[in-house]
């Protein structure tokens, strides 16, 4: 979570504001728990699905700093070599299924991969992500249909973050929770604690084992707060305050690093400590990409179809 | 040899290619209990079971979705939009998701999206439309329209084994209207390649799909007035076969550019700009096209009728500009 908060500030707050990084730029801030709690007890052959503002995601896959630093950049080394930008990352390796820009699409797609691994006989599980805006969408509802009347083992996890760029939950949805859809398509629908990092690995384990084994999707609603614009060019005068104040003291990085310190796990040295290493080994990641190539502008016309190697 | 259908040959194409390679596998609306709304998929159900043949909910693009993600692992999916009309529901994840995986990160989508189309049948305006342009427009997407049973097997095999996903638009009038004998053996049409259908001189027709016969049939009658046709069956749209249409107009020095898809933006006006640059000094007449008006496709039959190019358009553009 703390890498992911490092990784995401230096993205926004330095390398986008010195124009080292162009188009949008959308972070997680105040919501690193969820990707990381539902994604750390995966195993490598299961595959993830992840949204915009799951970024741990990348990292927990093993995704490179440098491949995610030069990705944003536009470098030739980024996970699209260019070809697309930010956190629009995949790659077939690390079982990472790129996002795209349509809300909800990676619904459906994440029902196909789900309904592969029945078909075959695996016992792999997708965990696909999204916001509560997304649940808007024609195509999130399809998906969680159909995965549901298929029996895919996939667990939906919603980033509920109460704001779709600058749009409330309320105008969003006339039902409360996001989970409250679940009973509608036959799947488990479970709200916690977005920003306790324990709580989302906790409900996450379950709902994973539910789908190893055979249960079909079930859908997770993680509560959480997006303590950032929608993107960087956005400062989210449309937020009260007082709502940036209350889910301040929320933030799951001080919350988990407050348990471990009351139970002696963790000291405030050894956080110091651990904060030193992240930002040399971040340091260290900005200044290889920062001198990796750009593509070449031809390569735009290379990759749209299959090329003889 | 008996005679194979349009309907049957692309049944065939499928379930040879599902005995070929266990990862091949269909999904859609109605297709296993029911086996299709036209029956293309009858019998498949009972010889493959239902892992292989997938009933689904109404969600077209749920449908598409799934055989992306189906993919993404490594399978084959060939999945059903009822009729053609309904490809409009599935258009996002066809020309943002499959259509830019490669493109954007190097992954291959390799589906086959079926889309029975075209009029003729009394369909009315969601059950006869031409939707082929949206997706010839959409880099990453390859569409064929085959207009016989050969092709249609042939050319269904060749997309499901492409590495890159194929929309297959299947024109419904011609599901049991033509047959052939079939060889025995794979058939397999490259995607891309055009077919002449009929040797000229005077004047090509370049076509596709259910116009191809409207082509031949005006040929034989022109024909007789001394008017010698040559009908280009384009069998792709994306890729083209650029060479083959450029061959014949060099050769003939007319053409005509016939589609049943409505007129603005239709392929002809690609094809049109495409022989104005590049062979424009070989013409000895204006680039002349035949398509449907811009209307959506109308219901009753004299409408129907009126919509639809006919023979009796391509006599009377041909002796126009055979006299020009």
């Amino acid at each position: 979570m703390k890498v992911v908060r490092e990784l995401e500030n230096r993205i926004e707050r330095k390398l986008y504001r010195q124009g080292k990084i162009l188009g949008g730029v959308y972070v997680g801030r105040g919501q690193e728990a969820i990707a990381v709690g539902s994604c750390i007890d995966l195993r490598a052959d299961d595959v993830v699905c992840p949204s915009h503002r799951d970024m741990g995601a990348f990292l927990i896959r093993g995704m490179s700093l440098r491949t995610i630093f030069a990705q944003y950049m536009g470098k030739k080394t980024g996970a699209t070599k260019g070809k697309d930008s930010n956190m629009h990352m995949g790659s077939l390796e690390h079982n990472l299924i790129a996002f795209i820009s349509m809300l909800g699409d990676n619904v459906p797609v994440a029902a196909g991969i789900g309904l592969s691994f029945k078909m075959r006989g695996q016992d792999r599980v997708v965990m696909c992500s999204f916001g509560d805006g997304a649940t808007s969408r024609g195509d999130w509802h399809e998906g969680l249909n159909m995965a549901s009347v298929l029996k895919c083992p996939v667990v939906f996890i919603c980033n509920n973050n109460q704001y779709a760029y600058s749009t409330p939950l309320e105008r969003q949805m006339a039902v409360e929770n996001v989970a409250d859809r679940a009973p509608a398509y036959g799947m488990p629908g479970e709200i916690v604690d977005g920003n306790d990092v324990l709580a989302v690995w906790n409900a996450s384990q379950r709902a994973i084992e539910y789908a190893r084994n055979g249960n079909g999707p079930s859908l997770i609603e993680c509560k959480t707060f997006r303590m950032t614009g929608h993107s960087a060019h956005d400062d989210a005068s449309y937020v009260p305050q007082e709502l940036f104040d209350y889910w301040e003291t929320r933030d799951p990085i001080r919350r988990l690093e407050r348990t471990l310190i009351q139970q002696n796990i963790l000291s405030e040295a050894g956080i110091a400590e651990m904060d030193k290493g992240i930002h040399a080994e971040i340091d260290e990641a900005i200044a290889i990409a920062e001198k990796d190539p750009y593509p070449e502008p031809e390569d735009c016309l290379r990759d749209v179809y299959f090329e003889e190697q | 040899m008996a005679l194979t259908t349009y309907v049957d040959a692309i049944r065939q194409g499928i379930s040879e290619e599902m005995e070929r390679d266990d990862n091949v596998f269909v999904l859609g609306e109605d297709v296993g209990i029911y086996g299709g709304a036209f029956k293309v998929t009858t019998g498949l159900l009972e010889k493959f079971g239902e892992t292989r043949v997938i009933d689904t909910p109404i969600s077209e693009s749920a449908i598409v979705g799934a055989a992306i993600g189906a993919a993404l692992m490594g399978l084959r999916p060939i999945a059903e939009m009822q009729f053609a009309d309904f490809i409009s529901c599935a258009f996002d994840q066809i020309t943002n998701f499959a259509a830019k995986c490669r493109y954007r990160w190097g992954a291959g989508i390799p589906i086959v999206v079926r889309a029975p189309s075209g009029g003729g049948i009394h369909g009315g305006p969601f059950h006869s439309q031409n939707p082929e342009m949206h997706f010839v427009h959409t880099p990453g997407l390859k569409v064929v329209c085959p207009s016989t049973a050969y092709d249609a097997k042939g050319l269904l095999k060749a997309a499901i084994r492409d590495p890159d996903p194929v929309i297959f638009f299947e024109h419904k009038y011609l599901y049991r209207r033509v047959k052939e004998e079939l060889p025995d053996g794979d058939i397999l049409v490259p995607i891309g390649k055009a077919a002449l259908r009929r040797k000229g001189t005077d004047i090509s027709v370049i076509t596709y799909g259910a116009m191809v016969y409207v082509a031949l049939d005006a040929a034989k009658e022109l024909e007789k007035e001394g008017i010698d046709v040559e009908v280009v069956d384009l069998r792709s749209l994306l890729p083209f076969d650029k060479e083959a249409v450029l061959e014949s107009v060099k050769k003939t020095n007319k053409v005509i550019l016939l589609h049943e898809d409505t007129r603005t933006g239709g392929f002809a006006g690609e094809l049109a700009a495409l022989i104005s640059e590049e062979a424009f000094d070989y013409l000895d007449g204006p680039i002349r096209r035949i398509t449907a008006p811009d209307t959506p496709v109308p219901f009753s039959p004299p409408m129907e009728e009126f919509f639809l190019p006919k023979i009796s358009d391509v006599l009377r553009v041909a002796r126009e500009l055979h006299a020009y």
